[in-house]
C-alpha cells in the first residue's frame, strides 16, 4: 500500500549532505508533545484550514456533499462527525485556505520528481531524504524507493525515530547510505511520558544498526526541562559512546514553538505542557558535554 | 514563553546606510575593516546631499555662443571639452588619495544643456522633491534662466529629436509601451579593456597623428570627416592631460599650505601621479587607479552617457601593478586596499545627472551603473581571480555603498574559494555582488559575432548587459513593456488607461475561438511595437553620430582611431543596439491564465475575465484568488507555464534579434528591467494574472513576485529552459531568508545553487537576503511574497500561511539572525 505524502521539500539543506529533496510521509508511531509537523502523525488524509486566508467565498459550503461546513465569525467550521474528508472543499477554495494534507504518489511519479533535482544533487553531492512522520511505517514502499534511487546512483538518507521492528530497520539499512536517527530521552519512563512510547526498542535498534555497520547521524531535539538536564545529556553521551563502530555525529535541533500555527490549522491542541525553547546557555552546555566526551556535535540539521 | 512583539508601524532603518555596514564587533569573524581615512571619506560621501552645479553648463553655453559654426562638429565637441577641463573647479579633499570630481565637489552633478536643458520648473522640482533630490541655490537657477536656457531653446538634442518623431511613436511612448534611453542622455557608454594601462594619452596622440598622416584624400571620400574626427580625438587627449595637471598644481599648492608631514607627502605623491597619468602609461598601482579615474571622468564630462563608464575587469587590470609592487616592497596589501577603497568612494561621489519626464519616472535613482567585474576569465580562457579580486570583495563588504555596482564572474575554472568568499558577502544582504556566468556570456558574444578573444575580454556592465570591453559600442535603446503589448492586444489596439489608439487592430478578443488566435494577435502587436521603436532608435542614433560625437570616448575604444570614426558613428570594432524586454513573468502568467482557464478548462469565459480586469478585479476577489492559486505560473518548473515563457522569449528574439542598425550591425535582445518594471506597472491596468492596476510587473527574467512557490531549485530549472545564449543578458532575482544562509555549509550550498544554475545555462543571478523590512512588507502585501518559506529545525511553512503573532515572531528572529 502506498503511503500518503504530505510534503516534498526541494533545496533541502538540513537533512543530510548537499542539496537534497526530502519526501515526507504521513503516519508516525510516536506522539511527541513538541512535534513540529503535527500533520505527519496521522497516516490518514487530514484537512488543514488557514483562517487568515479565508475570504468567505462559501464555494466550499456549496460543494460539500455532507453539508459539513458552516461559516462562522471565526471562519469555516467543519463538523467532523459528518465530514468524510473527500477534499472537494479544498478543490474549490479560491485561496487555498482549505487544503488537504496527504496525497498519493506512485513510485514512478516520485522518481520523476526526484530526477528533476538531478543538476542540484550532482553539483552539491546531495541526494534524497525520506522523512515523515516515520518512513519505516511503510517498509515495502520505502525499500522500493530506496532501491530505485540506488539504481540511479542517488545518495539516500532515511530520517527515522527508530521505533520499528528490527528486521524492517535492517532491511531498509541495506539500501540506505545514511540514517538520521532521532534520540529524544534515555529514561524509558520520561520517554513514554513525552512521546507516548517506551524507548527500549529504539535504543536497541540503534545499537543493532550500529553493529550492522550503518552510517548514522544522531539528531536530538532539545526541549528545555524535558531533555536539557545535565544528567540526561550525560546519559545520552555515554550511550552514544557505547555504540559499536564509527562514532555517530550529533545534530542538536533546538525546539521552537513557531509550529503552533500548524496545530491551529488542524484544530489540534498545542503545548498543554508549556514547553520552552532551550536558552543559549542550555545549548552551550549541551554542546560542551557532548564535545567533551568526544562526540562531534553541531547545532542544526 | 511570551511572544516577542515588535512595532510594525516603523520599518527599522539599517544602521548600515549611515554608519557603514560594519561587522558586529562581538562576532568572531570580524575583519580589520576600514581605516580612519576611508571611514572619513566614506562618511563625507554618504552624508553629502546630492546637488547640481551649473558650472559646466555656463562654460559650454559661453563656448557655444562664441564658437558654434566655426568648427566641424567633432572638433567643436573636443574644444568644448578642452574648455571645461581648463576652467572647471578642481577639487582635492582632505584625506583623498585618488583625486578628481566631475562637479566642483563630491556629489555635485553638472548639467548637459546641449543634450537636455533643464527648465526652471525642473530645478524647483529637483530641489524640493523627497526622493532623489538634487539641491540648487535660487541664485543659480536665476543665472541658468538668464544665461543658459535662452541659448539652448530649440537647439538641444532632446528637442531636435522630439520634433521629428512620428505621432504614432509618440502615442506608444506616452502610453508606456517602451522607453527611449537616448532622448535625453547620450547612447550608453561602455567598459574598457586593458589598453589604458599600457598607453598614455601621449601614446594615443602619436597613434592618432600616424592615422592622420596616412589619410588618403584622393581615394577615400570620407577622409575629410576622418581628419576632423581624428583632430578632435587629439584635442580631447590634451584636455584630460590639462585636467590632470591642474590637479597636480593644486596638490602642490595644498602641500605648501599643509603642516602635517604625512599629508604633505601624500599631496606631493598625488602631484607626481597626476603629472604621470593620463599623459603616460601608469607604472604603479596608485597610478593605475588614477589613470582609470581620469579616463572615467573624461568620458562622463564630455557627454552624459547612459550607464556612466566601467573599468571592466578592474581586478585583472590592476593585478600586474599589485604583484610588481608587492614583490618590490613598495606597496602593502593594506595600502592597496586603501587605494581601492578611495576609488570606490570616488565612484559613489558621482550620482547620475538628474533625468526629466518619462525617463525620470522609469529610472528614478542616483545610481549611474558603473559595474566592476571581479573574477571571471582571462583572454586565454584561464582563471582571472587574483589577490586584487579578494581585496575588492572585502572593500564591497566593508564600504556598503550604493556605487559602484559590482559583480563576481564565476566560470567553471573559477576556484570554489573565490565563490565562497563572494557568497559570504552576498549573505550580508546588501544585494551585492551579483553573480555572472562567463561560460554563457562568452558564448553570447561569440554568437553575436565577436572573436573568441574579444569575447573573453568582455563581461557585463550597467545591469546585466554583455559587451566586448574596450571594443564595442553596445547601446541600450530602451525598455519594452511586454505585458502592455498583451494589454493592448486584449483591447484591440487601444490603451485602456487613456482610450488612445496605440497599436494595431488585431481583433476583438471575445471573438477569439482558441488560444492560438489570441497568441498570433499578440505577436502581431509585438512586431508592430518593436518596429516603431527600432525606427526611432535608428533616427536618434543618426542624430548622435552627426551632432553629438564623443571624441574622447572614441580614443579609448578599439578601432575608432584606425577607422577615423566616432564611437557613435560605427568607430568601435563592434556596434550593437539592445532592446531590453521586461515583464516575462507577468506576460507568461497572464497568457497561462488565458490558455488554461479561458480556452482549455473553460473555468471562466474571456468576457468574465476581461470585465474583471477592466474593473481592476473590484468585487471579483474570489475570481482573482482562483487565478492566483489555481494557475500554472512561471518559475515552478511547470512545463505548462514554462513552455509559454520559452515561446514568448523566442518570439521576442524573432522580433528584435538581427534587425539592422545604422552602423551596419544588429539589434539584439536583453532581458532586464533595472527599475523600469515599477514605471511600466504604473502605466499598465490590471492584468489577467491577477495583478492589480499600477502594481509593478515582474523584473528581468524573474518569476512574478511571489509566484515561485516551489523553491529556488525550481526557479532555476524554469529559467534554464530559456536559450539564454541568444540574449545579451538575463536577470534573475532570488529571495532568501537569513536562516538558509546561517552556517558555513549553508554558504557552500548557496554556491552549489549558483553553479547548478550556471550549468543549466544561466547568465546572471542575484540574491536578496530578506530583512525585517521585507518581512513587514510581506505582512502588508502577502500575495507578493507567496514564495517566502520559513524554515526552522524540522519545520517549514510559508510565511503567508502563518498568523500575525507567529509572523511577528519570525520577524523578531530574523532580526537576530542578521549577520
Amino acid at each position: 500500500m502506498l503511503p500518503l505524502i504530505f510534503d516534498i521539500r526541494r533545496y533541502s539543506i538540513n537533512d543530510g549532505p548537499g542539496i537534497r529533496i526530502t519526501i515526507f510521509m504521513k503516519g508516525c508511531p510516536l506522539k511527541c508533545q513538541w512535534c513540529h509537523n503535527p500533520e505527519s502523525q496521522s497516516p490518514e488524509v487530514q484537512k488543514l484550514y488557514t483562517a487568515s486566508k479565508c475570504i468567505g467565498a462559501k464555494d466550499c459550503i456549496d460543494v460539500c456533499p455532507e453539508n459539513a461546513l458552516t461559516l462562522t465569525g471565526e471562519g469555516i467550521v467543519t463538523d467532523y462527525n459528518v465530514c468524510n474528508l473527500c477534499g472537494k472543499c479544498a478543490d474549490v477554495c479560491p485561496t487555498k485556505a482549505i487544503e488537504m494534507s496527504g496525497k498519493l504518489f506512485s513510485t514512478d511519479d516520485l522518481l520523476e520528481i526526484i530526477e528533476r533535482e538531478r543538476v542540484h544533487i550532482d553539483q552539491s553531492g546531495g541526494g534524497v531524504t525520506f522523512s515523515g512522520g516515520e518512513p519505516l511505517m511503510h517498509p515495502e514502499f520505502l525499500i522500493e524507493m530506496l532501491k530505485a534511487c540506488g539504481d540511479k546512483g542517488l545518495h539516500r538518507v532515511v530520517d527515522t525515530c527508530g521505533f520499528a521492528p528490527t528486521e524492517t530497520l535492517l532491511g531498509v539499512a541495506r539500501h540506505t547510505d545514511l540514517f538520521l536517527y532521532d534520540l529524544k530521552l534515555l529514561d524509558p519512563e520520561l520517554h513514554k511520558r513525552w512521546t507516548g512510547v517506551d524507548n527500549r526498542r529504539i535504543l536497541q535498534n540503534l545499537r543493532t544498526l550500529a553493529e550492522a555497520g550503518a552510517n548514522i547521524n544522531i539528531r536530538i531535539p532539545l526541549i528545555k526541562n524535558v531533555n536539557t538536564q545535565m544528567d540526561e545529556i550525560v546519559k545520552m553521551a555515554d550511550f552514544i559512546n557505547s555504540l559499536p563502530g564509527t562514532k555517530p555525529k550529533v545534530n542538536l535541533l533546538p525546539y521552537h514553538n513557531i509550529a503552533r500555527g500548524k496545530y491551529q490549522k488542524l484544530h489540534m491542541d498545542y503545548n498543554h505542557h508549556d514547553l520552552e525553547e532551550p536558552t543559549q546557555m542550555d545549548l552551550d552546555n549541551v554542546v560542551a558535554i557532548f564535545r567533551k566526551s568526544g562526540i562531534e556535535t553541531e547545532i542544526g540539521g | 514563553m511570551t511572544l516577542t512583539t515588535i512595532n510594525i508601524q516603523k520599518v527599522p532603518e539599517r544602521q548600515a546606510r549611515s554608519e557603514g555596514n560594519f561587522y558586529n564587533t562581538e562576532r568572531k569573524n570580524a575583519l580589520p575593516g576600514m581605516n580612519d581615512r576611508v571611514r572619513r571619506l566614506r562618511k563625507l560621501s554618504v552624508e553629502t546631499q546630492e546637488s547640481l552645479s551649473i558650472e559646466r553648463a555656463l562654460i559650454t553655453t559661453k563656448f557655444y555662443k562664441e564658437n558654434y559654426g566655426k568648427y566641424s562638429e567633432p572638433v567643436m565637441r573636443a574644444l568644448n571639452f578642452l574648455e571645461i577641463c581648463k576652467q572647471k573647479t578642481i577639487y582635492i579633499g582632505d584625506d583623498e588619495l585618488i583625486v578628481g570630481e566631475r562637479g566642483p565637489s563630491p556629489k555635485s552633478v553638472p548639467t548637459f544643456p546641449e543634450l537636455t536643458c533643464h527648465s526652471v520648473e525642473d530645478f524647483h522640482v529637483l530641489n524640493s522633491r523627497e526622493q532623489q533630490r538634487y539641491t540648487i541655490p535660487q541664485a543659480d537657477i536665476d543665472t541658468y534662466e538668464r544665461e543658459v536656457i535662452p541659448y539652448w531653446k530649440g537647439r538641444t538634442m532632446r528637442e531636435r529629436i522630439f520634433s521629428h518623431v512620428p505621432l504614432e511613436w509618440k502615442a506608444a511612448y506616452e502610453a508606456g509601451l517602451f522607453t527611449e534611453f537616448m532622448e535625453q542622455r547620450a547612447p550608453g557608454h561602455t567598459s574598457l579593456d586593458g589598453k589604458i594601462y599600457r598607453k598614455g594619452m601621449l601614446d594615443f596622440k602619436k597613434e592618432i597623428n600616424k592615422h592622420i598622416q596616412s589619410l588618403d584624400f584622393l581615394n577615400d571620400l570620407e577622409a575629410t570627416d576622418k581628419l576632423e574626427e581624428l583632430k578632435a580625438m587629439a584635442i580631447s587627449c590634451d584636455a584630460v592631460i590639462v585636467f590632470a595637471e591642474r590637479h597636480a598644481e593644486l596638490a602642490e599648492k595644498l602641500a605648501k599650505e599643509e603642516s602635517d608631514q604625512q599629508r604633505i607627502e601624500e599631496l606631493m605623491e598625488i602631484a607626481r601621479v597626476c603629472r604621470r597619468v593620463p599623459a603616460h602609461a601608469p607604472q604603479t598601482f596608485w597610478e593605475a587607479i588614477q589613470m582609470y579615474w581620469f579616463v572615467h571622468l573624461g568620458t562622463i564630462t564630455e557627454l552624459n552617457g547612459w550607464d556612466a563608464m566601467n573599468p571592466g575587469h578592474f581586478d585583472q587590470h590592476l593585478q600586474p601593478f599589485y604583484e610588481k609592487e608587492i614583490a618590490a616592497g613598495t606597496l602593502t596589501r593594506e595600502q592597496a586596499k586603501e587605494l581601492i577603497s578611495c576609488f570606490w568612494i570616488k565612484v559613489n561621489n558621482h550620482p547620475a545627472p538628474p533625468k526629466v519626464g518619462i525617463t525620470a519616472r522609469e529610472s528614478g535613482t542616483y545610481n549611474d551603473f558603473t559595474n566592476i567585474n571581479i573574477g571571471g576569465v582571462r583572454s586565454d580562457g584561464t582563471d582571472g581571480v587574483n589577490e586584487v579580486s579578494y581585496i575588492m570583495l572585502e572593500v564591497v563588504e566593508e564600504l556598503h555603498i550604493l556605487q559602484p555596482g559590482n559583480s563576481v564572474h564565476i566560470s567553471t575554472v573559477t576556484p570554489d574559494k573565490f565563490l565562497h568568499a563572494a557568497c559570504k558577502v552576498i549573505r550580508q544582504g546588501h544585494g551585492y555582488p551579483s553573480v555572472f556566468n562567463p561560460d554563457v556570456y562568452i558564448q553570447e558574444l561569440v554568437w553575436q559575432g565577436k572573436s573568441l578573444q574579444d569575447a573573453r575580454e568582455g563581461g557585463c556592465s550597467g545591469c546585466i548587459e554583455v559587451g566586448a570591453f574596450g571594443k564595442e559600442a553596445y547601446v541600450l535603446t530602451g525598455y519594452l513593456n511586454v505585458p502592455k503589448i498583451l494589454e493592448v492586444t486584449l483591447n484591440n489596439g487601444i490603451d485602456p488607461l487613456t482610450n488612445n489608439k496605440v497599436g494595431l487592430e488585431t481583433g476583438n478578443p471575445r471573438d477569439f475561438q482558441d488560444y492560438e488566435t489570441l497568441y498570433a494577435a499578440f505577436i502581431n502587436q509585438l512586431n508592430f511595437v518593436v518596429d516603431q521603436k527600432v525606427r526611432v532608435s535608428n533616427y536618434i542614433d543618426q542624430m548622435f553620430a552627426k551632432y553629438a560625437p564623443a571624441p574622447f570616448l572614441s580614443v579609448v575604444i578599439e578601432d575608432c582611431i584606425s577607422k577615423g570614426r566616432d564611437y557613435y558613428n560605427g568607430g568601435p570594432r563592434y556596434n550593437t543596439n539592445y532592446i531590453q524586454c521586461t515583464g516575462l513573468g507577468t506576460v507568461t502568467d497572464s497568457l497561462s491564465v488565458l490558455k488554461s482557464h479561458v480556452f482549455e478548462n473553460k473555468t471562466f469565459s474571456m468576457d468574465t475575465l476581461l470585465n474583471a480586469v477592466a474593473k481592476n478585479f473590484e468585487g471579483e476577489e474570489a475570481l482573482r484568488q482562483r487565478i492566483i492559486n489555481r494557475t500554472p505560473f512561471f518559475g515552478n518548473d511547470d512545463e505548462r507555464a514554462d513552455g509559454i515563457a520559452v515561446r514568448v522569449y523566442n518570439d521576442l528574439l524573432a522580433a528584435i534579434d538581427g534587425k539592422p542598425n545604422i552602423k551596419g550591425e544588429h539589434y539584439h535582445l536583453n532581458m532586464l528591467s533595472t527599475t523600469c518594471h515599477v514605471y511600466f506597472g504604473k502605466v499598465l491596468g490590471a492584468t489577467p494574472n491577477g495583478r492589480f492596476s499600477g502594481k509593478s510587473i515582474s523584473d528581468g527574467t524573474s518569476p512574478s513576485h511571489g509566484c515561485d512557490t516551489h523553491g529556488p531549485t525550481n526557479v532555476i530549472r524554469s529559467l534554464g529552459k530559456l536559450d539564454q545564449v541568444k540574449s545579451g543578458g538575463t536577470l534573475l532575482n532570488l529571495r532568501f531568508v537569513p536562516s538558509l544562509l546561517k552556517r558555513e555549509k549553508d554558504i557552500e550550498k548557496l554556491a552549489h545553487l549558483i553553479r547548478s544554475y550556471f550549468k543549466l545555462g544561466g547568465h546572471h543571478i542575484q540574491f536578496n537576503v530578506v530583512d525585517t523590512a521585507t518581512l513587514l512588507a510581506a505582512q502588508a502585501c502577502p500575495e507578493d511574497y507567496r514564495d517566502l518559506l520559513v524554515r526552522m529545525a524540522g519545520y517549514s511553512d510559508y510565511f503567508n500561511d502563518m498568523n500575525a503573532d507567529l509572523q511577528n515572531e519570525v520577524i523578531a528572529r530574523t532580526e537576530n539572525e542578521a549577520f
